[in-house]
């Protein structure tokens, strides 16, 4: 028989709880998300896409020594070449320079919109959801009346009444916006705040703040962040819409959506000007839904298909 | 269903009430009023204008004035365009928004449809690919420049259709198909998803051991069961397609509401911007009651939400 040495004998493991253990080292819920956004590749790509068109709006307009104002009457409508890497629009206006300065307005529409949306939205619906009863029924029924005035409708009226400029537009985008979140944050609020945990936070004596920002909110943070992300586009495609009917940033600020309203009237002969703004409206919309579309998939993986 | 109904009536009155009230107060903020842009008037000729729009008197009477004229259904004087009533504009521009509006959502429910039941019927293949790439496009395109491009490559380089104005059947189809763009691909992604849902369901399975044909399991099973998210769709469509025939009639020439509205925002014609604002938003609200109204009786699972005490 074989004599087998005795150091390749290992003792078995005594306590019989270490052999159940599912060796999986724990994750928490936003890295559980990551990974699963992370499978994404469409989602991923439009993630990456984001980082690369916020990197250009920082930094692009550093890239060129020209400026996104200074008219050159005589480089006016230039095709793209070395010198003006996107062409020039018809002051002569650097279209590169400009479209990373738009970048920078657009963007800046869009995500302040969402975050004011955000805070509104999540104040509105949260207390709403929380206090329930006569409170949730009057702050409902003043969304449900707000929810029914025409979003384009107003925000048009109101430009036209308040004048053009970023803040006025932020304003006209955000006066009913916010509904949307209140209505989501509110559906979830309710949802929650029946859990045990927040029992035990009652029990504890916990403020009603507390409750709502430690408890509440984050445990709704996974469909806030979806509505938000999903809400950056329709403000930048507001934006675009409002240019085009003449309501956009005053001259000489460049915005995509400007950028574009003009390229169009000169579709005909200087199609550059129309190409880079809109293709980075595109891109931008597109990165913004697929990314939203992940991020649902990957807080609920029961929804995935 | 009749509380319901009544229920979501005063809610619609409430609303309009708002509009009217805010649309009211801020055209009197409105810099410089109606009649600055104009050329410097002698102080009578100000005075007799002011009388005869009603400006010389308190802000109540005209805010009451303005309100009894809403309801009926009187949307005041133009301010721009002399002797022409917002009411005249609405009359002469609305039945050409309707027909191209309705041409565009029979469009895009029908192409949007048959794109998201092929989408979901090939699910991974090259025709979902393909059906969403468009859906997508479709998303991230802004509708001017969707028809610009259109206008471009189609009626310009192509020749296949007119370039602009409203004669015939033939300058209908680009802007039906530039304004359908963003809602057919919204409806395809719906139709879509809900199809892919509708399809791992058991009765699906049960129609397929019948020995059923896939055409009929598809058209009697599966496509009506999908549909209806696509119903509650129609509300925000009214509104997509509405508000998206401001650019289109002002890129393709049309004479309708949409482009008069736009005319009247860059020539600040208060009034008119008022009138329209008003009689869009009664027409949305009605769409989405009448959406909301047709979903409870197409889909009878559906408890419309105020009838749950009363029957």
């Amino acid at each position: 028989m074989q004599q087998i040495p005795k150091e390749m004998f290992q003792p078995a493991i005594a306590d019989s709880r270490e052999a159940e253990k599912i060796s999986k080292p724990s994750l928490s819920f936003w890295k559980d998300v990551f990974i699963r956004f992370r499978k994404n590749k469409l989602a991923m790509f439009g993630l990456v896409l984001l980082i690369l068109l916020v990197f250009m709006a920082i930094f692009g307009p550093h890239m060129t020594k020209y400026d996104y104002a200074t008219n050159d009457l005589m480089n006016t409508n230039q095709p793209p070449s070395s010198k003006h890497w996107f062409g020039t629009d018809e002051l002569g206006r650097d279209i590169f320079a400009r479209t990373w300065y738009g970048a920078r307005v657009s963007l800046f529409i869009g995500l302040s919109a969402a975050l004011i949306d955000l805070f509104i939205g999540v104040l509105w619906g949260g207390i709403a959801g929380y206090r329930g009863g006569k409170t949730d029924e009057v702050m409902m029924r003043i969304a449900d009346v707000l929810y029914g005035v025409p979003y384009l409708l107003l925000v048009i009226l109101l430009m036209v009444i308040l004048g053009q400029g970023l803040g006025t537009m932020i304003l006209a985008m955000t006066i009913t916006g916010w509904i949307n979140m209140a209505r989501i944050v509110r559906g979830q609020v309710l949802q929650l705040k029946n859990q045990e945990y927040v029992l035990a936070a009652q029990t504890l004596g916990a403020s009603t703040s507390r409750i709502m920002f430690k408890h509440l909110i984050p445990n709704a943070m996974g469909s806030i962040l979806v509505t938000m992300t999903l809400s950056v586009p329709t403000a930048i495609f507001t934006e675009a819409f409002l240019s085009y009917l003449g309501l956009g940033v005053p001259q000489p600020l460049a915005s995509w959506g400007t950028m574009a309203s003009d390229g169009v009237q000169a579709l005909q002969y200087y199609p550059w000007r129309l190409f880079f703004p809109a293709t980075f409206i595109c891109l931008t919309i597109f990165a913004f839904n697929v990314v939203g579309d992940g991020l649902r998939d990957a807080l609920d993986p029961r929804l995935r298909k | 269903m009749l509380r319901y109904i009544s229920k979501r009536l005063l809610y619609i009155l409430m609303t309009l009430f708002l509009i009217v009230t805010v649309t009211f107060f801020l055209m009197r903020a409105a810099p410089g009023g109606p009649f600055s842009s104009e050329k410097q008037v002698p102080p009578e000729i100000e005075k007799n204008l002011n009388e005869f729009y009603g400006l010389d008197r308190p802000w109540y009477n005209q805010y009451f004035d303005y309100l009894v004229s809403i309801a009926k259904w009187d949307f005041g004087p133009s301010f721009k365009y002399k002797g022409q009533t917002v009411n005249d504009l609405i009359n002469e521009g609305f039945p050409v928004s309707f027909f191209l509006g309705m041409e565009s959502l029979l469009l895009a429910i029908s192409i949007g449809v048959l794109l998201g039941i092929i989408a979901a019927l090939n699910h991974n293949k090259w025709q979902d690919y393909t059906a969403m790439v468009l859906a997508v496009l479709g998303i991230s395109v802004p509708s001017f420049i969707m028809a610009s491009i259109l206008q471009y490559f189609l009626a310009i380089k192509l020749g296949l259709f007119p370039v602009a104005r409203w004669e015939s059947l033939q300058h209908t189809v680009l802007p039906a198909l530039a304004l359908a763009a963003t809602p057919m691909a919204f409806i395809a992604r719906l139709t879509r998803s809900s199809m892919l849902e509708v399809l791992s369901n058991d009765y699906i399975r049960t129609a397929k051991a019948k020995g059923l044909s896939r055409g009929q399991i598809t058209v009697k099973h599966a496509v009506r069961n999908a549909l209806l998210p696509v119903v509650t769709y129609l509300g925000p469509l009214s509104a997509q397609i509405l508000t998206g025939s401001f650019v289109i009639e002002k890129i393709f020439g049309i004479p309708g509401l949409g482009s008069h509205f736009v005319t009247s925002i860059s020539n600040r014609d208060y009034t008119t911007i008022m009138g329209v604002t008003v009689f869009y938003s009664i027409l949305l609200l009605v769409a989405v009651l009448l959406v909301d109204i047709a979903y409870g009786f197409i889909d009878p699972r559906i408890k419309l939400a105020g009838g749950k005490k009363g029957e």
